[in-house]
C-alpha cells in the first residue's frame, strides 16, 4: 500500500480498518542466498539496497528481538557528514546524499530534517582543528561555514557565549545536517525490504553458525537451522558476542552510551549544537524534547545502562552551554551499546570464513551511517568487492597501521 | 467563602491561614498544606489544561506525581517551569500558575478542531504523509508541526536559581514515608541502622495521609505523625522531605532531588532551589507505593473524571470535595471507600457502578449503606466538555440510567510503582492474581514492601515494610527486634481486572497526555506493531512527562486483548531513569558559567594580573597570553614580546607543563622504555629532549628530562598530556615492569617554574643565584641543570632550556615561592630590559624554531611525520617501537613537518588550510597536507606556517597553494625547512 | 558503581580511570616475527558478555593500578587486586 495523504484521507474515511501490516511475519525459509543477522537500521537498510540496487531478494533478516530494538532506536538521532580523514568523509557525505532522497527512496516520511548540525570551539587551536576539518568538508564536496560569534548567537541565541568559564569563539557549522526520525527508519527500510521479497524475521536469535571446509552454509537459530549462502553480521554493540560463535576475535570494546530526553516544550533549538569544551549534544525533537547526551561511560559493558557521573557530566555541559535549560526536566535516559572500535572508525569487510560478512565497530556514529552502510554492506554482499566510499573500512587497517583514526587517541577505545 | 468545594472538617490543611495565588490570572486562595491542584478543586475548578494532540479539556486526574493533565507553566519570566504538575506543586504565598497548550485562551481553545480531523490523525500518520516536496518538510512541515507540538514555553533565559550537590552515606535507605515506609525506617532505626528515609510529599505518611483506617487504635494521619516524630529522635536517621529518588545506580548508589525551595515563592538566602544527593547505602527498601488505574471508556478524559483513590486523597488529606454529586465506577471493593468517605463528607453520592462480571455483594451493602444506587454495569456515556454533567450507565441488561453529577470516581485497580526496581535491569514480573507487574529479581541489597510489592491491604503494608526494615539493619550487622506484626494472607488482594469497557461515548483514551486512543492501540497492532515496545514508538503511549504510570498497563493489556494473547506474555517495556522528571539544572548543581569546571591558576597569576595580562583557557589553566601595553594592538604587543625577548631577555611562566618526579635507582631504564630514545646513559646534570609513543608507535607527548642525579630525574611534558603521561608512567611502572626499583610522583603543582629567555637572560639568571654559583657557558652549557640557591637560600632548579630558540633557562622553585620569584626576576631583569611575555609571544618563537606542540602532536602524526625519525632507538625496547616500525608509519608519502613562507610575506599562512600542488585542482584527490600553526615573525618580517605535507622535506623550494576555502582564502607559499630561525641554534650556545 | 581500592576502601566511580582488558600480555621482546602478537596486544579484545578482568587506576586516590574483575552483563564487582605484582 502507497503512503499518501490521498490514501490517509481515504483509510479515514473507511474509520482506518485497511490499513496492511507494515511488514509480513514470515516464518524463515530452508534457506536464503544471504541472511542478514541483525534487524536494525543497518541490517534492514543492507535488505533494501541487496533488492532494489543488485536485484538479491532471497534474503532473510533475523533479528533476536523487535525490528530496531537495538541502537537505531536509542540514539539522539543527529545526521551529519562532519568528517576529517579521507577514510571518512566520503562515506558520511554518501550516507547524508541517501538521508536526503531516503523518504521518497522509501515511501516513508522518516521527518529528515536538515536544520544544521553547529560544533562550537572555544579556543584558537580548536578552531584551526576545526578549521581543518571543515577544509576537509568541503574538498570532498560536503558543505560546511565557519561562523563567527555573531552568527553563532543569531543562530542560538540562547547559548552562553560570553560568561562561560570557556568562552565561546566561533563554530564549525555544517546547514545540511540535522536529525531524522530514528524509529522511522527502521520501518520505513522494513516496508521497503519486505514489499521487495526480504524476509524480516523477528524474536529468532542466532545462536550458532555452520561452517564447512573453511565456508558459511548457514546459521543455527531459536528457530531451527537456516542454510546461506552468504551470511552477514550486522549487529553492533553485540558484535564480539556474535562473532565469538564463529571464533571472530575483534578490535572492538562494548561500551555504553547514555542519552536523555527532557519533557516536551514548545520550539526553543531550531539546530543541533555540540558543545567544545565539554560533552554534550543537542537537539530538539519534533515532539518537542530537548534530545541530548554527552561521553560514554567509558567501561566494558553489556548492560544497556550507565551511571550517575555521566549523567552528572552531561548535565553540567548542558548547563554551561544553554543556561537556560535549568529548569526544563530530563523525562527519560536511556543507553546504547556502542562497539567501540580501536581507532574510532567502523568496519565493513570479509572475514577469513568464505561466505561471512562483517558490519560493525561504529562506535557512536552508527545512526548516520546507517544509509551508505546498508548501501556498502549490499555492494560488498552482492560483489565480493569493497565499495569505494568503504574501501578503508578494512580489518587489515589495524595490523597495518593505516588506522583511521579522527581524535587522535590511539588504541584505546573509551577515548575515541 | 471562594473555596465552593472546601469542605468545614478534615485534613491537614491549615484553615486559620490564607495563601492567594493565580491561575490564568485569577486570583484565588488556599491554605497552607495545600496542593495547588487541591487548592484549585477547592475553589471549583475543575478545566486546568488542554491535551497535547487533540488539544482536549482536561482536569485533575491523580493527587500525585503520575499526574497526566494537570500541568501549568509555573512562575513567571526567567522562573518559568512549563509542564508542572499542579498534583505535586506546595501552594506559597503569592503561586503563579498558567495553563498552557492552548490558544487564544484555556476554554477556547482553536487546535480542538483537531480532535474533529482526528481519523487523519490517527497513530503514526505522519510517517505516511508531509513526504512532497521533499524540500516542504523544513519549511512548511515541520515548523507547524513543532509549533503545535510540545506543551509549555520555556523561558529562554538563564535560570536564575542555584542548585548543589551533597553526598550521604548510610545503612538502609528507605524509599518512601507510607504506612510500609514508615514501618521499615522505624525497625531499622530502632535496630540501630543508619537510615535515610525519603519521601516525594512534604508530609510523610503517604496514602495513610489519605485514608481513614487506624493503626493500633490511632487514625492513620496520627499514627503517621507520631512515626515521623520517633524517626526524627534517632540521632543517625536523616528524614529527607520533598526529595525523589529518581534513580538507583550500581553500586548501591541511589540518585535523589530534593526540592529544598520549590515551595517557597524563592528559595530561602544562601539555600539552593533543589539539591541533587548521591546516597550510597549498603541495603535499600523500596516502599514507593502504587499508582491506581483508570479504566479506559469513551469520553474518560473529560475534566470531573477522576481517579477514586485522588478523591479520597482530597477529601481527607485536603479537605476538599472534587464534586458534589458522584458516580463511583469501580472494579475493586478498595474503591468502595471513596463512596463513604465522600457521604460521610455530606457529599452526595449517586450510584456505585460495578463492572465486574462476579460481581462482590460489598460493594452493593456499600451502596445501600449511603443511600446510593448501586448498578453491575459500566459507563457507557460521559456528558459536558469542559466538565462533566452527567454520565449514562449501561448496566448488564443493557438499561441505560443517567446520574446527573460533576464527579465520577474511577478505579481500575492498582499498578506497584516497581519503576526503581527495574533501573538495574531488573525483570518485573505479572502476578496474575492480583493482575499487575510486581518486582523480579531484585538488585543486591534491595527490598520491596508494601503496595510496590504488590501488598496492598494496609495490614500488609506494615507487616512487610516492618519485616523488610528488620533485616536490611539485621544485613547491616545489627539485631533487629522480631517483627510485631504479621502480613495477611495473599489471597484476599485478588482482583478481578476490568481494563476497558466497550462503550459508546467518544473518544476513549489509554494515554491521557499523548492522546492514544484505543483505536490508536487497535491501528497499531493492525499494521504489525505488537510488542508493547514497538505500541509504544508508534503511538508514543506511555512517552508523555508521566511517563506512561497511569497509561502503560492499560496499554499492553489492550494489545493482548486486541492480539489475542495473554497479558502476562506479552511482556512491558523497560522503565529508566529518572522516576520522575528531573531538572537538569539540578543535575548540573552548581556547574555552570564561570564555575563550570575550576580554574588552575600558576603561580604568577596574581602578579600577571597585577601586571595587565589578559588571559586565555588552557586547558583547566589560566594563562597569561600577553601583556598588553595601552594603545597596541594584539600584533604589537606580540611582536614588542617577541623581539624584547629575542633582543634583550623575557620571562613566561611555564609551571602548567607536566613535570613529573622519577626516582630509583631503575629511573634511567624505566626512561628507555618510555622515550624512543636513550636516557640511562644521560649524565648526571644533564637534560635531554625525548618523544614518547603510544603503544600503537603514534607519537604522544614530548618534553625535555633532566638529571638531577644518578637515581633521580625530572621530565616535563606539554600541558595538555600532563595528566596522562603521569598516568602512562604509573601504568608502566606498576603495572608492565614492577620489577624495576622506581616511583614517579606529579610534581606540576609543586614547583613554580620560568623561562627567561634572551641574550641577556644569564645576567638575570647570576643576579638572583646566591653569591659563588657559576653559570658562566663553560660551567653551565646548553641542556645543562642542576640545583642552586636563590634569593637568599632558597632552594632552585635550572634548566639550560630554549624553546625560544635563545640562550635561555627555565629555573623552578617551590610553588610556595613562585609569586616572590616572578617579582624578583622582574626587579633584577629590569635593568636588561627584561619584559613578560605571554603565549601568543612563546608559540610565535616556538613555529619561528619549528618545533612541535599540540598541533602538530595531535595524536595523528608519528616520531616520522615530526621529522624524528632517527631518533627512534634501535638498541632497546620501548613503548611503541614495535608497532611504531610498521611501514605505513615511515613512509615518505605520509604528511610529515614542514615549514611555509608565503610568496607574498604579508600574506597570512592559514591555520587548518589544507596544500595542494601549485597548479592543481582544490579538492580531495590533491590534498596533500595542511596547515598546523601559524604566526607572523617579526624576525623575517613574514607570516609563517608549519605544516604536515606528504613527502614534505623532499620538497623544500616548491610552491604550494594554501587553501582554506572554508574562510574563501587562498594563497601560495613556499616549502621549506621548519627552522626558520638560528637554524643551526648558534644563539642557545653562546 | 563502586570500586573497592585495597588501600583506600570503597569509592565511587567518579574517582577511578579505566583502561580495559587486563588480560592482554605486553610481547616480552623485540621480535621481527611478533607481529601478530603485537597486533593481539594493541588491538585485539575478547570483549566478553561477562566476567572481564580489567584495569582501573584510582587516579583521584592513591594512584595505584588496580585489577578488577567485574562483571559486563551486571556490572558486579567480583574481585578488586593490585595490578602491581609482587617484586
Amino acid at each position: 500500500m502507497r503512503y499518501s495523504l490521498a490514501s490517509l484521507l481515504a483509510n479515514a474515511l473507511t474509520g482506518n480498518k485497511n490499513w496492511k501490516p507494515v511488514w509480513r511475519e514470515p516464518e524463515p525459509k530452508r534457506s536464503y542466498d544471504v541472511i542478514i543477522v541483525g534487524g536494525g537500521g543497518h541490517g534492514l537498510a543492507t535488505a533494501h539496497y541487496l533488492a532494489k540496487e543488485h536485484g538479491i531478494t532471497n534474503v532473510a533478516v533475523i533479528d533476536k528481538s523487535y525490528l530496531g530494538s537495538g541502537n537505531v532506536g536509542r540514539n539522539t538521532t543527529i545526521v551529519r557528514s562532519n568528517y576529517l580523514l579521507p577514510g571518512n568523509e566520503p562515506f558520511y557525505e554518501w550516507s547524508l546524499k541517501l538521508w536526503e532522497g531516503l523518504e521518497q527512496d522509501l515511501n516513508y516520511n522518516a521527518m529528515v530534517s536538515q536544520r544544521g548540525v553547529l560544533n562550537v570551539f572555544h579556543s584558537d587551536a580548536q578552531r584551526d582543528s576545526f578549521v581543518r576539518r571543515g577544509n576537509a568538508m568541503r574538498f570532498h564536496g560536503a558543505d560546511a561555514e565557519l561562523l563567527d560569534n555573531d552568527q553563532v548567537r543569531a543562530l542560538v541565541p540562547f547559548v552562553d557565549l560570553d560568561n562561560a568559564r570557556f568562552p565561546i569563539r566561533g563554530g564549525l557549522y555544517q546547514p545540511r545536517g540535522g536529525t531524522v526520525r530514528h524509529d522511522a527508519v527502521v520501518w520505513g527500510y522494513a516496508r521497503s525490504a519486505d514489499q521487495r521479497g526480504v524476509d524480516v524475521i523477528q524474536n529468532c536469535a542466532a545462536t550458532g553458525f555452520r561452517v564447512e571446509k573453511g565456508r558459511i552454509v548457514g546459521i543455527e537459530t531459536e528457530k531451527g537451522f537456516i542454510g546461506a549462502k552468504k551470511v552477514a553480521l550486522s549487529v553492533a554493540g553485540s558484535s564480539s558476542r556474535v562473532g565469538e560463535m564463529v571464533g571472530l576475535r575483534l578490535p572492538i570494546e562494548s561500551h555504553v552510551l547514555q542519552a536523555f530526553v527532557t519533557e516536551g516544550i514548545k520550539p526553543l533549538l531550531d539546530t543541533v549544537i555540540t558543545f567544545g569544551a565539554g560533552h554534550f549534544y543537542c537537539s530538539q525533537s519534533d515532539k518537542g524534547g530537548l534530545v541530548f547526551g554527552g561521553d560514554i561511560d567509558g567501561y566494558n559493558t553489556y548492560a544497556q545502562r550507565g551511571n550517575l557521573p555521566v549523567v552528572e557530566d552531561v548535565a553540567e555541559g548542558g548547563m554551561a552551554l544553554i543556561p537556560a535549560i535549568g529548569r526544563l526536566r530530563i523525562l527519560r535516559s536511556w543507553g546504547g551499546l556502542l562497539d567501540m572500535s580501536m581507532d574510532g572508525s567502523p568496519i565493513i569487510d570479509r572475514t577469513d570464513i568464505d561466505g561471512l560478512y562483517f558490519n560493525g565497530g561504529w562506535c557512536y556514529g552508527g545512526f548516520k551511517a546507517t544509509p551508505a552502510a546498508g548501501w556498502c554492506f549490499a555492494h560488498l554482499i552482492a560483489t565480493g568487492q569493497p565499495h569505494p566510499y568503504a574501501a578503508a573500512y578494512r580489518f587489515d587497517r589495524f595490523a597495518s597501521g593505516r588506522v583511521i583514526d579522527e581524535k587522535g587517541m590511539g588504541a584505546q577505545p573509551n577515548l575515541h | 467563602m471562594s473555596q465552593i468545594n472546601r469542605l468545614m472538617k478534615r485534613g491537614l490543611v491549615d484553615r486559620d491561614k490564607s495563601i492567594s495565588f493565580r491561575f490564568d490570572g485569577q486570583r484565588l486562595e488556599g491554605h497552607p498544606g495545600d496542593t495547588l491542584a487541591s487548592a484549585l478543586l477547592a475553589n471549583g475548578i475543575r478545566l486546568v489544561g488542554r491535551s497535547f494532540k487533540y488539544h482536549r479539556p482536561r482536569g485533575v486526574l491523580t493527587a500525585g506525581s503520575e499526574e497526566p493533565n494537570a500541568l501549568v507553566e509555573l512562575r513567571t519570566g526567567a522562573h518559568r517551569e512549563p509542564n508542572t504538575r499542579a498534583t505535586t506543586i506546595e501552594l506559597y504565598e503569592g503561586l503563579d500558575a498558567a495553563s498552557q497548550n492552548r490558544w487564544p485562551s484555556l476554554k477556547y481553545d482553536l487546535l480542538s478542531v483537531n480532535q474533529l480531523v482526528s481519523p487523519i490523525f490517527g497513530a503514526g500518520f505522519y510517517y505516511k504523509t508531509f513526504m512532497w516536496p521533499a524540500s516542504f518538510w523544513e519549511k512548511l512541515y515541520e515548523p507547524t508541526i513543532r509549533r503545535a507540538a510540545g506543551l509549555g514555553y520555556p523561558s529562554k533565559q538563564p535560570d536564575p536559581d542555584t542548585y548543589e550537590k551533597a553526598n550521604a552515606f548510610c545503612d538502609v535507605i528507605v524509599i518512601g514515608a507510607g504506612a510500609a515506609g514508615l514501618s521499615a525506617a522505624l525497625s531499622a532505626a530502632r535496630a540501630g541502622a543508619r537510615v535515610i528515609l525519603c519521601d516525594e510529599d512534604f508530609v510523610l505518611g503517604g496514602r495513610l495521609l489519605a485514608e481513614r483506617g487506624e493503626i493500633d487504635g490511632k487514625p492513620t494521619q496520627e499514627w503517621a505523625a507520631a512515626a515521623a516524630a520517633e524517626l526524627e529522635s534517632f540521632p543517625d536517621c536523616r528524614i529527607l522531605r520533598r526529595t525523589t529518588v529518581f534513580g538507583v545506580y550500581d553500586g548501591g548508589v541511589y540518585a535523589a532531588v530534593e526540592r529544598v525551595g520549590d515551595h517557597l515563592r524563592k528559595p530561602a538566602p544562601y539555600t539552593p532551589r533543589q539539591r541533587l544527593w548521591r546516597i550510597v547505602a549498603k541495603q535499600s527498601v523500596v516502599c514507593a507505593g502504587a499508582f491506581e488505574r483508570p479504566i479506559v471508556f469513551g469520553d474518560n478524559d473529560r475534566p470531573g473524571v477522576m481517579l477514586a483513590s485522588a478523591v479520597r486523597t482530597y477529601v481527607n488529606r485536603f479537605g476538599v470535595t472534587p464534586g458534589r454529586a458522584v458516580v463511583v465506577f469501580a472494579d475493586n471493593d478498595a474503591a468502595l471507600s471513596t463512596a463513604k468517605d465522600l457521604s460521610d463528607s455530606g457529599v452526595e453520592v449517586r450510584a456505585i457502578v460495578d463492572p465486574r462480571p462476579d460481581a462482590s455483594p460489598t460493594a452493593g451493602q456499600a451502596a445501600t449503606a449511603i443511600g446510593a444506587e448501586y448498578v453491575s454495569g459500566i459507563v457507557d456515556s460521559v456528558s459536558g466538555a469542559h466538565g462533566i454533567k452527567s454520565v449514562r450507565i449501561k448496566d448488564t441488561q443493557g438499561r441505560m440510567t443517567l446520574f446527573n453529577c460533576d464527579l465520577l470516581a474511577v478505579s481500575g485497580g492498582w499498578n506497584p510503582a516497581i519503576n526503581l526496581t527495574t533501573h538495574l535491569g531488573g525483570k518485573p514480573v505479572w502476578d496474575e492474581a492480583r493482575s499487575c507487574l510486581v518486582p523480579g529479581a531484585l538488585a543486591p541489597g534491595m527490598r520491596v514492601a508494601g503496595a510496590a510489592a504488590g501488598r496492598f491491604s494496609l495490614d500488609a503494608c506494615l507487616a512487610s515494610g516492618e519485616t523488610a526494615g528488620g533485616e536490611s539493619a539485621r544485613d547491616c550487622g545489627f539485631s533487629p527486634a522480631a517483627p510485631s506484626r504479621s502480613a495477611p494472607a495473599q489471597d484476599d488482594e485478588r482482583v478481578t481486572p476490568v481494563w476497558h469497557v466497550q462503550s459508546r461515548g467518544g473518544k476513549a483514551f489509554v494515554d491521557l497526555q499523548n492522546d492514544v486512543t484505543v483505536s490508536d492501540v487497535k491501528l497499531a497492532a493492525r499494521e504489525g506493531f505488537r510488542v508493547p515496545d514497538h505500541l509504544k514508538r508508534y503511538t508514543t503511549l506511555g512517552m508523555a512527562t508521566d511517563q506512561g504510570k497511569t497509561s502503560n498497563l492499560n496499554g499492553a493489556a489492550l494489545l493482548a486483548e486486541v492480539t489475542g494473547r495473554y497479558l502476562g506474555s506479552v511482556g512491558s517495556t523497560t522503565f529508566r531513569p529518572p522516576y520522575t522528571p528531573v531538572a537538569i539544572g539540578a543535575l548540573a548543581g552548581h556547574h555552570r558559567g564561570k564555575e563550570f569546571r575550576p580554574k588552575r591558576l600558576p603561580p604568577s597569576h596574581r602578579w600577571a594580573e597585577e601586571n595587565g595580562a589578559e588571559f586565555v583557557e588552557v586547558g583547566a589553566w589560566m594563562r597569561a597570553l600577553m601583556f598588553p601595553k595601552s594603545g597596541e594592538t594584539a600584533q604589537e604587543t606580540v611582536d614588542r614580546e617577541v623581539a624584547n625577548t629575542r633582543n634583550n631577555v623575557g620571562v613566561c611562566d611555564v609551571s602548567t607543563l607536566g613535570k613529573i618526579d622519577v626516582q630509583g635507582p631503575d629511573a634511567g631504564t624505566l626512561l628507555d622504555r618510555v622515550y624512543i630514545n636513550g636516557f640511562s646513559k644521560l649524565p648526571v646534570g644533564k637534560a635531554r629532549y625525548g618523544l614518547m609513543l603510544r603503544e600503537d608507535g603514534f607519537a604522544m607527548d614530548d618534553g625535555t628530562t633532566a638529571r638531577l642525579a644518578d637515581d633521580h630525574f625530572y621530565m616535563t611534558t606539554t600541558t595538555a598530556n600532563a595528566v596522562r603521561v603521569s598516568q602512562h608512567l604509573e601504568f608502566c611502572q606498576q603495572v608492565l615492569w614492577p620489577e624495576l626499583d622506581v616511583q614517579t610522583v606529579s610534581q606540576t603543582e609543586q614547583w613554580a617554574q620560568y623561562a627567561v629567555a634572551g641574550p641577556q637572560s644569564r645576567k638575570v639568571i647570576e643576579a638572583l643565584l646566591d653569591s659563588g654559583q657559576d653559570i658562566s657557558n663553560e660551567a653551565f652549557p646548553y641542556m645543562a641543570c642542576g640545583t642552586f640557591t636563590v634569593c637568599g637560600g632558597t632552594p632552585a632548579r635550572l634548566f639550560r632550556l630554549s624553546f625560544s630558540g635563545e640562550l635561555a633557562y627555565e629555573i623552578g622553585v617551590p610553588a610556595r615561592f613562585g609569586d616572590a620569584l616572578i617579582r624578583a626576576i622582574m626587579d633584577d631583569g629590569a635593568e636588561h630590559g627584561i619584559g613578560p611575555y605571554g603565549t601568543e609571544a612563546l608559540g610565535v618563537m616556538r613555529i619561528e624554531k619549528g618545533h612541535a606542540a599540540g598541533p602538530e602532536l595531535n595524536g595523528q602524526t608519528t616520531a616520522h611525520d615530526l621529522g624524528l625519525g632517527r631518533m627512534m632507538s634501535r638498541k632497546k625496547d620501548f613503548i611503541g617501537r614495535f608497532m611504531g616500525e610498521r611501514e605505513a608509519l615511515n613512509e615518505a608519502s605520509r604528511a610529515t613537518l614542514i615549514g611555509l613562507k608565503p610568496l607574498d610575506p604579508k600574506m597570512r599562512v592559514s591555520a587548518g588550510a589544507h596544500l595542494v600542488p601549485r597548479h592543481a585542482k582544490a579538492d580531495a584527490a590533491n590534498d596533500q597536507g595542511y596547515v598546523t600553526s601559524q604566526a607572523y615573525s617579526p624576525e623575517l618580517e613574514s607570516f609563517i606556517g608549519l605544516a604536515m605535507l606528504s613527502d614534505g622535506p623532499a620538497r623544500y623550494g616548491e610552491v604550494v597553494r594554501v587553501c582554506d576555502p572554508l574562510r574563501n582564502y587562498e594563497t601560495l607559499a613556499e616549502v621549506c625547512s621548519p627552522h626558520f630561525v638560528d637554524p643551526e641554534g648558534e644563539r642557545l650556545r653562546v | 558503581m563502586r570500586i573497592t581500592c585495597p588501600y583506600c576502601g570503597a569509592r565511587g566511580l567518579e574517582e577511578f580511570t579505566y583502561r580495559g582488558d587486563a588480560t592482554v600480555t605486553r610481547p616480552s621482546s623485540i621480535d621481527a616475527r611478533a607481529t601478530e602478537a603485537w597486533v593481539d596486544y594493541v588491538y585485539l579484545r575478547d570483549n566478553p558478555a561477562g566476567l572481564h578482568k580489567e584495569f582501573w587506576q584510582h587516579s583521584a586516590g592513591c594512584r595505584a593500578w588496580l585489577e578488577v574483575a567485574r562483571d559486563t552483563t551486571t556490572h558486579e564487582i567480583v574481585a578488586v587486586e593490585l595490578a602491581a605484582k609482587e617484586r
